[in-house]
């Protein structure tokens, strides 16, 4: 098509207020029609409703438009709406370009009417000369292995499975953990409605493991993952667990007999013993143990093999190595959860110095029926009942040293334990709290019932945590140091134990995780959806999904309902038997390619292939996700990115250029 | 019939693209065969009111090296075009500003008092400064006024050929001048030379590449077949086009970039440069900074043959000062 055969349509989006609020619309269409080959330029109330989008279908018609250009939001927001109206009018989808007028312009001038209004006109200016530029481009159509990878057996992994495996595809769920079951199976009770969480968790632990379309893979992990969507290899790290799991029938012989008594520092966060041969805890899927060649003796001194001694079946298996499992999946979830905070790091609350100092995860345990203490809440002696108890909230979250963000469940888990407290003792329970959010359904109503039950809420936050006793009522006691703030007096509390509501963090190892499975984390650590609205369990790589804790602080309603979102979304790409791949990506002119190699260690995408025999880079297009991280790389540009060509982004600079204040824009001088 | 007329001429340059030309040797015997050498002021002695009296378009090629920094050069980039039918940007300096163009990390100001004052080689106890006109007995004496940016000859003039090399290899010479006398010519505006770069000419052996810190050549003994870049020397021969046989690589040192950049490159220094940042061993800006350390002067390093053709063309003015007279009398001649 030569120059002036191109004819531009350009439709100025008020949004509302969002947009017209600020920059003079009207005026921004007007002096839009006197761009290069723009045929006509219109404003719109709501581009993205129906009547926006069928004008743009109408005109494409009516006056033969060839490119379509819609200043509006984010392309995040509304790309994919106009492109599908665009193809629906009868053009290549591609041949659109998006002026983001309501992020960069009026949202953030909004004192300043007349500059954003300028700088309206200078975005749509930029799209239009980039628009002249556009190719038509084709989306690759690439096949999708039905079979799905969940990484992560927390409730929000087993959800998941159990969905994709009900719907008759086969699922490998991979947890690090000898169980599934992840926190979950740690707790006691569950609120708002204080189900037993054990009661409700373990069937279906239990239907993952039996189910036909599910393949466990426990003490395990994912290694790498190459491929794209629809078509991933994994290699998956199955660690020796010592114990063949087709003799194994889970007696327990071994671990009573195990002389190797252990610190549980995982399920018993650190209150209760297992062995050296162990299942997790009674209820765990398997039901196999594992031998934890850390602190075996047989490992250390060559000595014992009690266990294998006693099997009935030899099951047990000293020289058994880790193996290598290959996997071919067209989808992954990643559910792999959260850590807590560890409160060592905020060492005037005294844990770990105050025996009486307990962690939120500790107290679980104790209040667990199955736990050290048999469900007693009892001091650290294992003995001694407590008279009065705090509970300090936000510990680690929502303060700018440790973790800027709200945790989101640590309130309900507080009011939870200052239920089970007074449920169990007749001690005083003192909840103190920065603000209480208790959003979600039947949570006020909860918070309701242990107000009414006597607890004591003291709005402020805690400076410190002190056996330094000031009177004779503190004596012997752990005294929790607080600024009242409702009543503006620093209060001294004296407790006999105290509980921190610590804040779930990322994984330690989150970063590691993400870049594995090409996905992102956000400025808190935590794994990012692709749009905190629309798109929550989506990532940036097409086929990897996330759900449950790993995405961010959530409970196990959230948690569960995001595993359903995840394999729902899972179904639906697996129904569709094939997907589209964006168009968008970087090929490399093998012609020309010098074969210097300076992008081969650049993507992030690992789509860069080295040919030996041709000296040549080449990029895998199904793995290539337009990033231009290669394009910019390439010292001799012979690599060029679609859609982001060198022609389309010098036209959008020139485009930005023009002088907006004048009616009939020209472009900027021209190079000489 | 008449031989076609050639005219060569010598703008801002150090003088080496002459000798490049001589060093056709015998063959430069052909090149007096073919054509009739109407004008070069290097080799034989020619007025420029030999030129002013031609005919325009009388001179058939005209090879014009050296970048354009004053008015001298400009005048005669012009009147060379308006007697030309074929005008040849000859050697880098023409093509893309070179050595000289460096000056636009400076302006005229901040050079002059170095050259004349603060070098630590000026000697100059009365501060002595040149004078664009000076009078004496016999009369007054005017210079030609020196610009405050260096620019290429294309900048100026309306170019027809390129022909790169600092200086241009005699092959790269011997292959625009075979095509101008048979004639086949490439489209105007070309670049005569391969499309491929240093680094595919070139026989090292490449590798994924780390780079951790940079040496001066004096530095270490490069391994002799794998990839400079690798070993931590300076090597422009990724971004830069061939011509040249990859001769200085083959010989353990650095390309220069004197070749300029590749087919479709708008900026030569922007894309050394992005390949070189892409390959940095450094996670944090910090680390960046201390591998960046022991690559001295990187923005002459990466801008040596492209300064006044890149997307900036030059640094920004000290002070926001205003354009000087002298400068809107340059500009007014584009
Ligand atoms: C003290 C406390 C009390 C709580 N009480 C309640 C309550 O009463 N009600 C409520 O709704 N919520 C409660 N919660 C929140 C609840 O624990 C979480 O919402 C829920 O566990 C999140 O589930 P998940 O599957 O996302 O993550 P997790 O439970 O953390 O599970 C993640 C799983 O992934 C595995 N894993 C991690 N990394 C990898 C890897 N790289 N490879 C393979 N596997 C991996 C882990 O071993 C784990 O099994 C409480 C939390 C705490 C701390």
């Amino acid at each position: 098509m030569s120059e002036n055969e191109k004819r531009v349509g350009v439709y100025v989006c008020h949004c509302g207020h969002n947009i017209a609020g600020t920059v003079d619309v009207e005026h921004v269409a007007e002096w839009a029609y006197n761009l290069p080959n723009v045929i006509i330029s219109r404003d719109n109330k709501f581009m993205c409703a129906s009547t926006g989008q069928e004008q743009i279908e109408e005109d494409v018609k009516e006056f033969n438009l060839t490119h379509v250009v819609v200043a509006s939001c984010s392309p995040h927001m509304h790309e994919k709406t106009f492109r599908n109206a665009v193809e629906r009018s009868g053009l290549n989808p591609y041949l659109f370009e998006m002026a983001n007028i309501r992020e960069h312009a009026s949202w953030v001038h909004p004192d300043d009417q007349d500059g954003a209004t300028s700088k309206a006109k200078a975005l749509v200016s930029a799209a239009v000369h980039r628009v002249l530029h556009h190719e038509e481009l084709t989306p690759m159509q690439v096949e999708i292995r039905p079979e799905v990878l969940i990484v992560g057996g927390g409730v929000a992994g087993i959800q998941a499975a159990l969905e994709v495996a009900e719907a008759g595809h086969h699922v490998y769920l991979v947890e690090r953990e000898p169980s599934i079951g992840g926190h979950m199976a740690q707790l006691d009770k569950t609120f708002p409605t204080l189900d037993c969480s054990a009661c409700i968790l373990t069937p279906k632990m239990f239907d993952a493991g039996s189910h036909p379309n599910i393949t466990l893979l426990t003490y395990a992990e994912v290694e790498q993952v190459d491929g794209y969507v629809g078509n991933f290899t994994v290699r998956v790290r199955k660690k020796a667990k010592m114990v063949h799991e087709d003799l194994c029938t889970g007696c327990g012989t071994c671990w009573e007999k195990c002389p190797k008594k252990v610190i549980d520092t995982v399920f018993e966060s650190g209150l209760g013993y297992r062995k050296a041969i162990y299942r997790p805890f009674p209820q765990a899927v398997p039901k196999y143990p594992v031998i934890d060649v850390e602190t075996c003796i047989y490992y250390d001194t060559g000595k014992c093999r009690a266990c294998e001694k006693f099997c009935p079946t030899d099951a047990i298996d000293f020289e058994m190595q880790d193996e290598i499992v290959n996997l071919e999946v067209g989808n992954i979830i990643v559910a792999t959860g959260y850590d807590l905070f560890d409160p060592r790091r905020i060492p005037q609350y005294g844990y770990g110095r105050h025996e009486n100092v307990f962690t939120s995860m500790e107290f679980e345990r104790l209040v667990n029926a199955a736990g050290p203490s048999d469900g007693r809440v009892v001091l650290r002696d294992g003995e001694t009942t407590p008279q009065s108890v705090a509970i300090i909230h936000c510990v680690g979250s929502r303060d700018k040293n440790y973790n800027g963000h709200c945790s989101a469940i640590c309130c309900m888990y507080s009011l939870k334990f200052a239920h089970l407290v007074k449920e169990r003792t007749e001690a005083e329970v003192y909840n103190f709290y920065i603000d209480m959010r208790t959003i979600a359904k039947g949570y006020e109503e909860f918070y309701d019932r242990v107000l009414e039950e006597g607890a004591h809420f003291i709005r402020g936050k805690v400076s410190e945590i002190t056996d330094a006793t000031h009177a004779s009522e503190e004596e012997g006691k752990l005294v929790v140091v607080a600024e009242d703030t409702l009543i503006g007096k620093q209060r001294r509390v004296p407790v006999d134990m105290v509980i921190l509501a610590v804040a779930m963090e990322p994984r330690a190892d989150a970063e590691e995780v993400a870049h594995r499975f090409g996905i992102g984390c956000g400025d808190t650590g935590f794994f990012t959806e692709r749009h905190p609205k629309l798109d929550p369990v989506a990532t940036v790589t097409e086929g990897v999904y996330i759900a449950g804790a790993c995405q961010g602080p959530k409970d196990i309603p959230d948690a569960v309902a995001q595993g359903s979102a995840a394999a729902a979304r899972v179904l639906s790409v697996i129904s569709q038997r094939e997907v589209a791949l964006e168009p968008v990506r970087a090929t490399i002119d093998e012609e020309h390619c010098s074969g210097c190699r300076i992008c081969n260690t650049m993507c992030p995408y690992h789509a860069i292939d080295f040919i030996e025999a041709d000296s040549v880079s080449r990029v895998n297009p199904a793995l290539c996700k337009g990033c231009g991280t290669c394009v910019a790389a390439c010292p001799s540009q012979v690599i060029s990115g679609a859609h982001f060509t060198f022609d389309q982004l010098i036209a959008e600079i020139d485009g930005i250029m023009v002088d907006v204040n004048i009616d009939e824009p020209l472009v900027a001088a021209e190079m000489v | 019939m008449s031989k076609p007329k050639l005219a060569l001429y010598w703008a801002s340059s150090c003088g080496g693209c002459e000798i490049a030309v001589l060093g056709l040797h015998e063959k430069i015997l052909d090149v007096a065969e073919a054509f009739d050498i109407v004008f070069w002021p290097c080799v034989m002695d020619f007025k420029y009111e030999d030129v002013e009296a031609m005919e325009d378009g009388e001179i058939d090629v005209c090879l014009f090296n050296g970048a354009i920094r004053n008015d001298e050069n400009a005048h005669l980039a012009h009147l060379l075009r308006r007697k030309s039918k074929v005008m040849v940007a000859f050697g880098s300096c023409a093509f893309g500003g070179s050595m000289p163009g460096l000056a636009n990390f400076n302006d005229r100001e901040q050079m002059f008092n170095y050259i004349y004052h603060d070098s630590p080689s000026t000697d100059n106890p009365d501060g002595i400064v040149p004078q664009q006109r000076t009078d004496m007995p016999e009369g007054e004496l005017v210079l030609p006024n020196f610009w405050n940016t260096v620019k290429t000859l294309a900048q100026v003039v309306p170019v027809d050929y390129y022909l790169p090399g600092c200086p241009p290899e005699a092959s790269s010479i011997e292959t625009a001048v075979t095509a101008i006398v048979s004639g086949e010519l490439p489209p105007p505006g070309s670049v005569i030379g391969p499309d491929i770069t240093v680094c595919d000419e070139c026989p090292r052996e490449k590798h994924e590449k780390k780079i951790s810190r940079f040496y001066r050549p004096q530095e270490i003994i490069p391994d002799p077949d794998t990839c400079l870049l690798e070993q931590g020397l300076f090597c422009a021969g990724i971004a830069t086009r061939s011509g040249c046989g990859a001769r200085c690589p083959q010989v353990g040192v650095g390309c220069r970039g004197c070749y300029g950049p590749n087919e479709g490159v708008y900026d030569h220094g922007a894309k050394i440069m992005t390949g070189i940042a892409s390959v940095l061993d450094a996670d944090t800006p910090e680390e960046v900074e201390a591998i960046l350390d022991t690559l001295p002067d990187p923005a002459g390093y990466f801008y040596r043959f492209h300064m006044p053709d890149s997307l900036l063309r030059r640094t920004a003015r000290t002070n926001g000062k205003k354009l000087l007279a002298s400068e809107q009398v340059a500009a007014s001649e584009l």
